[in-house]
């Protein structure tokens, strides 16, 4: 599982951070960018698939490699 | 934030308050009124009746209004800046507010809140640094103590007014702290702000309240232009744009607004949630016993008693949903009502602790995002973690009243609470 976080989205509500902080990784003014290439563990897929679901703005989608 | 509305009687949510001089609402959808004391009491089952018959209600109190209730309308409106503008923000319109001189003392209204890009997009970026999480961990401890000292001045009487003696001591006191405060002033300070914010019908507490605001805040301005120290305004002051520092109405702008917004709408939201511990035992009982829910419920607790509504000026005429809004109206942001759509949530009007899917619109939803909405969060999880160790169980005193506060910022203004 790849994901990714649109910027232009991302309003820094930090939600994804919440359930995932090793996935994500936020700047001082809040916004939000994958760690790495946005590989996410297995035993963090459904952090990740939360984080997915619960961001306000849709700023983050799951890739299909 | 302006919560109860500054000469409003009806505010107070007291059904029988003798004030009240605002005519019943007949018709919901057409003359509806946030201050209304039953709405201001308990909203939900109107905006439930509402949702599928009007979705967006309308009023001809105080100044033509908009009230979108639906999720998908809040977040497109908040998302669409062109046709509607932060310039006006107050869900009451503020005295004044409509005039054409700007503020003697705040020329540039509170950015980056009341403002549209460009002053929004700068003024943001230099305040969004003060609320990273990084720096909002190093709040957290200062936080925890002040809660305990709260705790310790009440835990022997076995009660306490969960609202006023705790909920609505603590982001002002944190708040101060951010913006430089000495501490020997933090009582005074803490004593206008509620003046302001929740002593706002009476006339004579919100005028003293708001001149030591004031005055506080131009000598402090002053004072820290030659002796900075290691706050909000200290840096602010010293922070070149372009080549030159920062205009200090900007400053006092930027000051003024991380006070107000960030105090009545987090007491609310703590306030709201002890409540709701007092008066669910089922809820109150998980929170004592499963650390592991804790992520989740403290993002219910904001979903289900969002406190703030923002407002929107409508820029040019313009049809939204088949509603006619003209310019100049005011399109009330009931992110409240938002999170408690049934479209989007499953079970909405209840509490549920664990919901995974939970995608709230609590600090709103666009470019005008909280900006303390990490301060926020901390300052509810941590008022509540210590409460809720030293007073796992607690109840509603019988025969006490619990009285609510709304409008801007909706929360409980008094709930008298016994220990057991």
């Amino acid at each position: 599982m790849r994901i990714r976080v649109d910027e232009e989205k991302c309003q820094g509500h930090a939600r994804c951070y919440g359930f995932a902080p090793t996935l994500f990784d936020i700047d001082d003014f809040g916004l939000s960018r994958v760690v790495g290439d946005g590989t996410v563990p297995t035993e963090l897929e459904g952090a990740a698939r939360l984080a997915i679901a619960n961001c306000p703005e849709f700023a983050i989608e799951e890739l299909s490699d | 934030m302006g919560a109860s509305t500054p000469g409003h009687p009806g505010a107070r949510g007291e059904k029988d308050d003798v004030m009240t001089t605002t005519p019943p609402v007949q018709d919901w959808a057409s003359d509806f009124d946030v201050l209304d004391p039953d709405y201001v009491a308990d909203p939900f089952p109107i905006w439930d009746e509402l949702r599928p018959r009007c979705p967006i209600p309308h009023t001809n109190r105080r100044v033509s209004s908009w009230l979108p209730l639906r999720y998908e309308d809040v977040t497109a409106i908040a998302h669409d800046i062109e046709h509607f503008s932060s310039r006006k923000i107050a869900v009451i319109p503020i005295t004044g507010e409509e005039g054409v001189e700007p503020d003697p003392v705040l020329p540039y209204g509170l950015p980056p809140i009341s403002s549209d890009p460009p002053l929004h997009t700068w003024t943001r970026r230099l305040l969004l640094p003060w609320f990273s999480h990084r720096r909002v961990e190093s709040y957290e401890q200062m936080t925890r103590d002040l809660c305990n000292r709260l705790l310790d001045g009440f835990l022997a009487e076995g009660r306490a007014d969960a609202a006023a003696d705790y909920a609505q001591q603590i982001p002002v006191r944190v708040i101060a702290h951010i913006l430089g405060v000495p501490p020997e002033l933090s009582d005074t300070f803490t004593g206008w702000v509620r003046d302001v914010l929740e002593f706002a019908d009476d006339p004579v507490r919100r005028e003293e309240g708001s001149t030591g605001l004031i005055n506080f805040f131009v000598a402090e301005v002053g004072r820290r232009k030659d002796e900075p120290g290691h706050d909000l305004l200290s840096e602010l002051l010293h922070t070149e744009m372009d080549g030159e520092l920062i205009d200090p109405a900007v400053v006092l702008g930027i000051a003024s607004l991380v006070l107000i917004a960030g105090v009545d709408t987090t007491w609310s939201a703590i306030g709201s949630s002890l409540w709701h511990l007092a008066t669910h035992d089922e809820d109150r009982k998980r929170m004592v016993s499963d650390p592991a829910v804790w992520p989740l419920a403290i993002e219910e607790l904001l979903r289900a008693y969002s406190p703030v509504t923002m407002a929107r000026e409508v820029t040019e005429d313009v049809v939204y949903a088949g509603c006619p809004m003209a310019a100049g109206d005011k399109v009330l942001m009931n992110f409240p009502a938002a999170n408690r759509d049934p479209e989007i949530f499953e079970d909405a009007d209840t509490v549920v602790l664990d919901r995974a899917l939970n995608r709230h619109v609590a600090f709103g939803s666009g470019i005008h995002r909280c900006a303390g909405s990490n301060l926020a969060r901390m300052e509810l999880r941590v008022a509540l973690e210590e409460w809720l160790r030293r007073v796992p169980e607690f109840h509603v005193a019988e025969g006490a009243t619990v009285t609510w506060a709304g409008g801007q910022v909706r929360g409980p203004r008094s709930v008298p609470v016994v220990f057991r």
